[in-house]
């Protein structure tokens, strides 16, 4: 993949993507709901990064809010909610820092761990970019389930990393051919936000062309 | 499914439209006349040279309010557009196969097809109502004949050709129009259809039937991310509206028309309510276009079936559907178009 900013999907889109491919397409390829996702994840973002220029400083820990971050491999680009940087020989320089430290990537979520895997690829494609950025391991990172009131600690694993290339390699071929996967009916319907504009019960429909047939000869 | 919101109608114009807090408030010579939340609103229609503050303008785009403004008679002037709803791609393709003739004829034949069919059922219903004032075996034989242009506009692959069609079948229900009014004959009759301007008091309040349910469908569609000045039937022509036309065609007759004419024989209309200029135009009084508006709202929170749905929606809501079934048959996910054929 090629520096392309322009080419770059949403890191976020992993979420999306895992629950439902159509979903993601009508969301990312489509843009039906763009703004909403983008004023969502703003008011989102916004609440714990009131101040994304101050660097907190506790012990041995730094932490960044709101960090910015991007990965040529998976051409993906997206802000992860925190980065602690913690003090560690064998970790990194970073700019304006005479320590060396090991970057760990902690995402909010509002509720409660989901049965699917798709925080954790979120967080390891958070974990990926901040490795690719930094010349670093991440091995580590954290989910912050709202609903739990605490964190979980989530090892970066080498499966996972395998799982977020395909599927941002996925992603990349149905953006490239601005393709929208047909309608996969399921239980997850029913909690789609997008509901209103994919219609999934058009599908069990007849065709229209029997539709027309049937009514002009009724 | 999208929820039907109330539309406010400004009909006098000198007044002014400001924002105050989430409140769209009225004002006449600086006094309050009215405040209106505006998540109550799915649209706001002014008349005239009514005003209105950018400030609310700018909440309108926001929040998906169509403002619109029209002049006193009702002709379209200008409509407040927020940022174009992404889905470039759904743009792209409307605009490829609008490009394209023939592809273009596969969808205008829907909306043709659409247009008869519900023509059709105007009368078959009319010679069920009123089996004892209308003629009977006239409306039956012009049904017959409908029903037999239906089957022909299913084969048709050109624009030209739909269009001759399309013509016919309204000259046919056109003739039969004028038996559809019951009452006050010797004030409202249909001898055929005149506009810019209308020449009596039916094609008064037909054109301004057409000018709200145009309004209705552009908005939907651009709702749906769908260009609505770019039309399959309806050619490109500068600040003409042609997809929002092609997809009213299927809904004139059972919209507008029978709308009209019950306004006329619920009595709720009378020759009062309109003014003959020295050149023959006539023009409807503010007072009858306030009843024609009221009408209209209660119109569209009647709840009907939608035929290809098969779910319970008002008939408000009918643009916003068929917008949304177009734009799914854009994207391939129908295939075809399918018309709202009314019964």
């Amino acid at each position: 993949m090629d520096s392309n900013e322009e080419a770059d999907l949403l890191l976020s889109g992993i979420q999306h993507f895992q629950f439902c491919k159509r979903q993601w397409a009508l969301i990312h390829v489509e843009q039906q709901w763009e703004e909403n996702v983008r004023t969502v994840e703003g008011q989102h973002i916004h609440k714990k990064a009131d101040q994304p220029f101050i660097k907190e400083k506790r012990k041995n820990k730094l932490i960044v809010r709101a960090l910015p971050v991007q990965s040529d491999e998976l051409g993906a680009t997206g802000i992860c909610d925190v980065v602690e940087f913690i003090e560690d020989k064998d970790g990194v320089p970073i700019q304006n820092s005479k320590e060396s430290y090991v970057p760990v990537p902690v995402e909010y979520k509002r509720g409660k761990p989901k049965k699917d895997n798709s925080d954790i690829l979120q967080l390891t494609a958070q974990a990926m970019c901040l490795e690719e950025m930094l010349l670093c391991e991440v091995s580590v990172g954290y989910i912050f389930y709202n609903e739990l009131k605490h964190r979980v600690e989530i090892p970066i694993t080498h499966l996972n990393k395998v799982k977020v290339r395909q599927m941002f390699r996925e992603m990349h071929s149905y953006f490239d051919d601005r393709h929208t996967p047909k309608v996969k009916t399921g239980p997850h319907c029913k909690s789609c936000s997008l509901q209103n504009v994919c219609l999934p019960e058009l599908m069990k429909k007849q065709s229209v062309s029997k539709y027309i047939e049937r009514k002009i000869n009724e | 499914m999208k929820k039907l919101l109330n539309s406010l109608f400004v009909t006098s114009p000198d007044v002014y439209l400001s924002l105050n807090g989430e409140n769209i408030v009225v004002k006449k010579e600086k006094e309050r006349i009215g405040r209106v939340p505006l998540h109550n609103l799915e649209a706001v229609y002014t008349f005239g040279y009514s005003g209105a503050s950018p400030s609310l303008m700018g909440a309108c785009a926001e929040k998906d309010i169509s403002l619109v403004f029209l002049t006193k008679n009702g002709r379209f002037l200008a409509r407040v557009i927020g940022e174009s709803k992404g889905n470039v791609v759904l743009r792209k393709t409307q605009y490829r196969i609008s490009d394209d003739e023939q592809l273009s004829a596969t969808i205008a034949r829907n909306f043709i097809i659409g247009k008869i069919y519900n023509n059709k059922w105007i009368l078959e219903r009319a010679t069920r109502d009123y089996s004892l004032r209308i003629d009977v075996s006239l409306f039956k034989e012009t049904s017959k004949r409908l029903s037999e242009t239906i089957q022909e506009v299913g084969s048709v692959r050109d624009l030209d050709l739909l269009r001759g069609y399309e013509g016919q079948a309204a000259i046919m229900y056109n003739k039969v129009f004028d038996q559809m009014i019951l009452q006050q004959k010797e004030d409202f009759f249909f001898k055929g259809r005149n506009r810019r301007p209308p020449l009596d008091n039916v094609n008064a309040m037909l054109s301004f039937a057409y000018t709200l349910l145009a309004n209705d469908v552009a908005t939907a569609l651009e709702g749906v991310g769908l260009d609505a000045y770019v039309g399959f039937l309806h050619r490109d022509r500068p600040g003409r509206a042609s997809l929002a036309l092609d997809v009213m065609e299927e809904l004139r007759g059972v919209y507008a028309d029978r709308f009209v004419i019950s306004l006329i024989n619920k009595k709720v209309v009378n020759n009062n309510d309109f003014v003959a200029k020295e050149n023959g135009a006539v023009i409807m009084t503010d007072q009858s276009r306030k009843k024609f508006l009221k009408a209209w709202q209660d119109k569209k929170q009647e709840k009907i079936k939608h035929p290809y749905l098969g779910e319970k929606i008002s008939w408000g809501l009918v643009p916003h559907v068929q917008s949304m079934l177009l734009a799914r048959h854009l994207r391939g996910d129908l295939d075809e178009y399918p018309p709202f054929l009314w019964k």
